[in-house]
């Protein structure tokens, strides 16, 4: 298989398999989920997902597991103050830019 | 015209983030045009990570499949919610062209809103949050590489700051969310640093997390019904 219909069937399998995830209930589901196993799990499954793809992903997000560390204390710390999306992100860009500035001054 | 307003800051905060997305899809070998055409196409940010993660590896088919369900699997919880708060005459037409642009913050938007959702209030909403997730990209793929590596390398965190965002507010609140939280970080870390299981990729890891910690979530803490929905 060449790269190109490679990257070309998985974008469609991606892409497929998403919209049918947000089409199926919207179109076909009329009756409200009483379960509450199923409630609890589809509540949890968003942060057990983002977590699990932050950590250890993150630490090798910059190239250095030490400004990684720095832009993860910012993001940390903002989301604590319960800053939006774009403030804490923006925080973590920050943290590791100034982290590699001066690492940079210091000559690591 | 209302719809539009509300997308409006939506969009602008998916331009820096799916402009971090472009950069790290090229860091990790994915072609620019590919990038774009995954933001087109999906108009998710951790279902594309994980993707462009698994695309990356050359994993399977079945892997990106699982690995999408998994991920996404929110999207179906939104939906089902939403589609109690859709005005009666919402033809089946709209319920399959809007549900492409269903994300956590449009979601977000619409069920915050006083009284029935129209198709009209659904397409202004979701039209300026997809242009502007795909042009994001397609500037973070193509301009990734004229940037600074030290810029470069910054912008590659704000991803998983927006991540990071989304699960700590939540986390503090109920214990619930931090014990499944700590539970995904752990398995996440064992899997990823424990050579036993260095044949599991990063895709089946993500799931194999999810499922644990959600499990254990909901079987500890399990959420009152009359509050099942995504609540944030």
């Amino acid at each position: 298989m060449t790269d190109t219909l490679y990257l070309c069937l998985s974008i469609a399998t991606m892409a497929v398999v998403t919209y049918l995830i947000r089409m199926l209930p919207l179109a076909a589901i009329r009756k409200k989920i009483r379960s509450p196993f199923v409630l609890s799990f589809l509540y949890y499954v968003p942060y057990a997902v983002l977590t699990a793809m932050t950590i250890p992903g993150i630490f090798f997000s910059t190239g250095s597991v030490i400004t990684a560390c720095v832009g993860l204390a910012a993001a940390l710390v903002a989301a604590f103050f319960n800053r939006g999306l774009l403030t804490v992100a923006i925080s973590a860009c920050a943290g590791v830019l100034i982290a590699e500035l001066v690492m940079m001054w210091i000559g690591v | 015209m209302e719809g539009f307003k509300g997308g409006l800051p939506i969009g602008l905060g998916y331009l820096s983030v799916s402009f971090a997305f472009g950069i790290m899809a090229i860091q990790k070998g994915i072609p620019p045009l590919a990038a774009i055409l995954i933001s087109l196409t999906c108009l998710t940010s951790a279902g594309q990570v994980a993707g462009v993660e698994t695309i990356a590896a050359m994993g399977g088919f079945t892997e990106i499949a699982v690995a999408q369900l998994i991920i996404n699997l929110r999207y179906s919880l939104m939906s089902l919610s939403l589609s109690q708060k859709l005005c009666s005459n919402y033809s089946m037409f709209h319920r399959l062209t809007t549900s492409f642009g269903i994300t956590d913050e449009v979601f977000a938007v619409a069920s915050a809103r006083d009284g029935e959702v129209t198709p009209a209030y659904m397409y202004g909403l979701i039209t300026l949050p997809a242009i502007m997730w795909t042009a994001g990209t397609a500037a973070g793929a193509l301009l990734g590489n004229v940037l600074p590596e030290i810029v470069t390398a910054a912008l590659g965190i704000a991803i998983y700051g927006m991540f990071i965002a989304i699960v700590i507010p939540p986390a503090r609140r109920f214990r619930g969310v931090l014990v499944v939280a700590l539970i995904a970080a752990a398995v996440s870390c064992v899997i990823k640093f424990v050579p036993v299981f260095s044949f599991i990729t990063s895709g089946f890891s993500v799931i194999i997390c999810t499922i644990i910690a959600a499990v254990i979530g909901a079987l500890l803490f399990p959420r009152p019904v009359e509050d099942g929905e995504a609540d944030d």
